[in-house]
């Protein structure tokens, strides 16, 4: 099994990710997946502070991989999307069909993320022909569900990587407007890039005290933190690499006890109140089997 | 610019032409589908009786395939394309990659139009879908502003399609997973948003006082005063805390209303005014679609002079969500 650390999904002062990313290069990890997805306004790193990091983790024996934005909405968000792509040396993940077309055209090739509707083996197979070559399952599909795509004679032979977001609060929703702005009383335009004093989002509760989600500027996540590390046994010969999703430092340190895990030797109880696994076993994704 | 009107039933798509619509959209009754809510949608005799109305009166009928196909099961999406294209449907909307690429090997002729659900907010991916499956019509979702559709229209070369009324979503349709995070039944995975089999409603006793609370699969998306009126408790318009101050976290109750707009997105050649609500009455069909009717017609005779009516603004306003409405993303200051 393969460990990735996905892109930092919130908005953190530029020093922080680049002492994340410093203590990363000595991680176990894998793959790590550098990138702003969420927000063409959460500019504290540019492309060439991402690209002076992907260095260093590239020499650090790492797997580097580019991650785009998930919504784009005008043409300088096109824009800065081709700039990412046309950086030949790191694979790209896709995370919208644009890059999908962008990449293709150049037959560059490319890692499908999770936010790309890809829900059976013909999308899948569709995909690899233009040039994907690992592909991020949807986070709201379960094992069942990806035994059925990944056993189909459309998938079984062909060569690619299949990745599962296994830890980390989910992805769920994206829109133009921005609810940490709106948390705030403030419009999208009037920002003033609130989001950086929220590092891991702002939660939202029931009015009788359930986590239900949190929100991260456009993106909507999960209350609870989705959390596969006592699923990994059921993951064999299903799933090639493991995506963590950093939550702070204390991610880096969670790849090792996800590793420890791999064979279900090191199992870890879960906190039912603050964290999920339901998508993984098709029931509603914030509930625990 | 085409009006192009719901029916989640025969009666609704009579409705719907007799007031004025140029095209009805409809879907079957199954999992392609992302309306099939238990007595929506038509029988096969009822199919062919649709087909026939909407022909005798020379307009277009549309046929939503617009949910993604499970796995193994991708013969009941083909197939009911297939099905599609012999009842003789006019275009097809369509939202998984699959069976977008599926219409395009075995129908090249039929018309095909990306579903909103395919997700598509810009040029770049908009391109792809045309050189693709040739796909001639994009439905942009609604998470537009108006200056972003300008530009949009500006520089593709495809027809382009807008939601001008109905019940709002406020995330990018196609890549909203809260429902089955909540639930386990997402519009991309079953067709269906905040499902009716989840929703519970019970009378409560809370500070002293008798609420009632609605909640989705357990979960306590509001509680209603006594004299507050009691909505259906999609998730995303629910009432929530972030650091205990209680409000509508993601959105208010509401609908989507762009008519002021029509002058606007006339002049930058939007091709088809969508109306939302397949699940909605046919009386809500009549009326829309009459209003709507006559919003278009003053618009293109005399579009520097349009204004929406008292009329219009009634009826428009009595058939929404909390009997408000909003101009959602295609104003800038919404997000």
């Amino acid at each position: 099994m393969k460990y990735a650390l996905g892109p930092i999904l919130y908005y953190w002062p530029k020093a922080k990710v680049e002492a994340f990313y410093e203590q990363a290069a000595d991680s176990s990890a894998d793959i790590i997946y550098l990138g702003e997805t969420v927000c063409a306004k959460r500019r504290e790193l540019k492309l060439k502070d991402w690209l002076h990091i992907a260095h260093q983790l590239k020499k650090a024996g790492k797997e580097v991989c580019l991650s785009t934005m998930a919504l784009l909405e005008n043409h300088s968000d096109l824009f800065m999307l081709r700039r990412y792509c046309d950086n030949l040396g790191f694979t790209v993940e896709a995370n919208d069909l644009a890059a999908v077309e962008h990449l293709s055209k150049h037959q560059v090739p490319f890692v499908t993320g999770a936010a790309i509707n890809c829900y059976n083996a013909e999308t899948v197979a569709f995909l690899h022909n233009l040039g994907m070559k690992r592909w991020v399952m949807p986070v709201e599909l379960s094992k069942d569900w990806l035994k059925a795509i990944r056993s189909s004679e459309l998938v079984k032979s062909l060569p690619l990587e299949i990745e599962v977001f296994s830890y980390g609060h989910l992805p769920l929703a994206y829109s133009s407007r921005c609810f940490t702005a709106r948390s705030l009383n403030r419009s999208k335009d009037d920002c003033q890039l609130c989001c950086i004093d929220y590092p891991t989002g702002r939660q939202v509760t029931t009015q009788d005290q359930q986590q239900i989600f949190v929100v991260n500027g456009v993106q909507t996540q999960s209350g609870q933190k989705y959390n596969l590390i006592n699923e990994q046994s059921t993951m064999q010969g299903l799933v090639d690499v493991v995506r963590l999703s950093p939550e702070s430092e204390q991610t880096l340190i969670m790849i090792d006890r996800f590793r420890a895990n791999e064979d279900g030797h090191y199992p870890m109880t879960l906190d039912n109140t603050k964290e999920c696994n339901g998508y993984w076993h098709q029931i509603a994704g914030m509930q625990s089997k | 610019m085409e009006l192009l009107c719901p029916a989640g039933s025969l009666k609704s798509l009579k409705a719907a032409i007799d007031n004025g619509a140029d095209a009805v959209y409809i879907g079957f009754s199954d999992q392609t589908n992302a309306r099939n809510f238990a007595g929506l949608n038509f029988s096969d005799q009822q199919l062919h009786a649709a087909v026939e109305y909407v022909h005798s009166h020379h307009k277009r009928l549309h046929i939503a395939i617009n949910t993604f196909a499970h796995p193994e099961q991708s013969k009941r999406w083909q197939c009911a394309v297939d099905k599609a294209v012999q009842l003789g449907a006019d275009v097809l909307i369509v939202a998984d990659l699959s069976v977008l690429a599926y219409c395009a090997k075995h129908y090249p002729d039929m018309e095909l139009h990306a579903s909103v659900q395919v997700s598509a907010t810009n040029a770049g991916a908009i391109a792809f879908l045309k050189s693709q499956f040739n796909v001639t019509r994009v439905v942009l979702p609604r998470v537009l502003s108006i200056h972003q559709i300008r530009q949009l229209a500006r520089s593709c070369d495809v027809e382009l399609e807008v939601f001008a009324y109905g019940s709002l979503c406020i995330m990018a349709e196609g890549r909203c997973y809260l429902s089955s995070y909540l639930t386990g039944e997402s519009p991309n995975t079953a067709g269906v948003c905040s499902g009716a089999k989840f929703v519970d409603y019970q009378t409560q006793q809370h500070q002293q006082q008798t609420v009632l609370e609605s909640r989705l699969n357990g979960v306590l998306i509001d509680r209603f005063a006594e004299d507050e009126n009691a909505g259906y408790p999609t998730l995303c318009k629910g009432r929530f805390s972030v650091d205990n101050d209680l409000y509508h976290v993601l959105e208010e109750p509401t609908s989507l209303n762009s008519m002021e707009l029509l002058p606007e997105l006339y002049s930058l050649g939007i091709k088809a005014i969508k109306i939302e609500g397949r699940q909605r009455s046919p009386s809500y069909v009549r009326d829309i679609s009459k209003t709507w009717r006559m919003a278009i017609d003053n618009c293109i005779s005399q579009p520097n002079e349009f204004v929406v009516n008292d009329t219009m603004q009634q009826c428009l306003t009595s058939y929404s969500e909390g009997s408000q409405t909003t101009l959602g993303a295609y104003h800038k200051k919404w997000k």
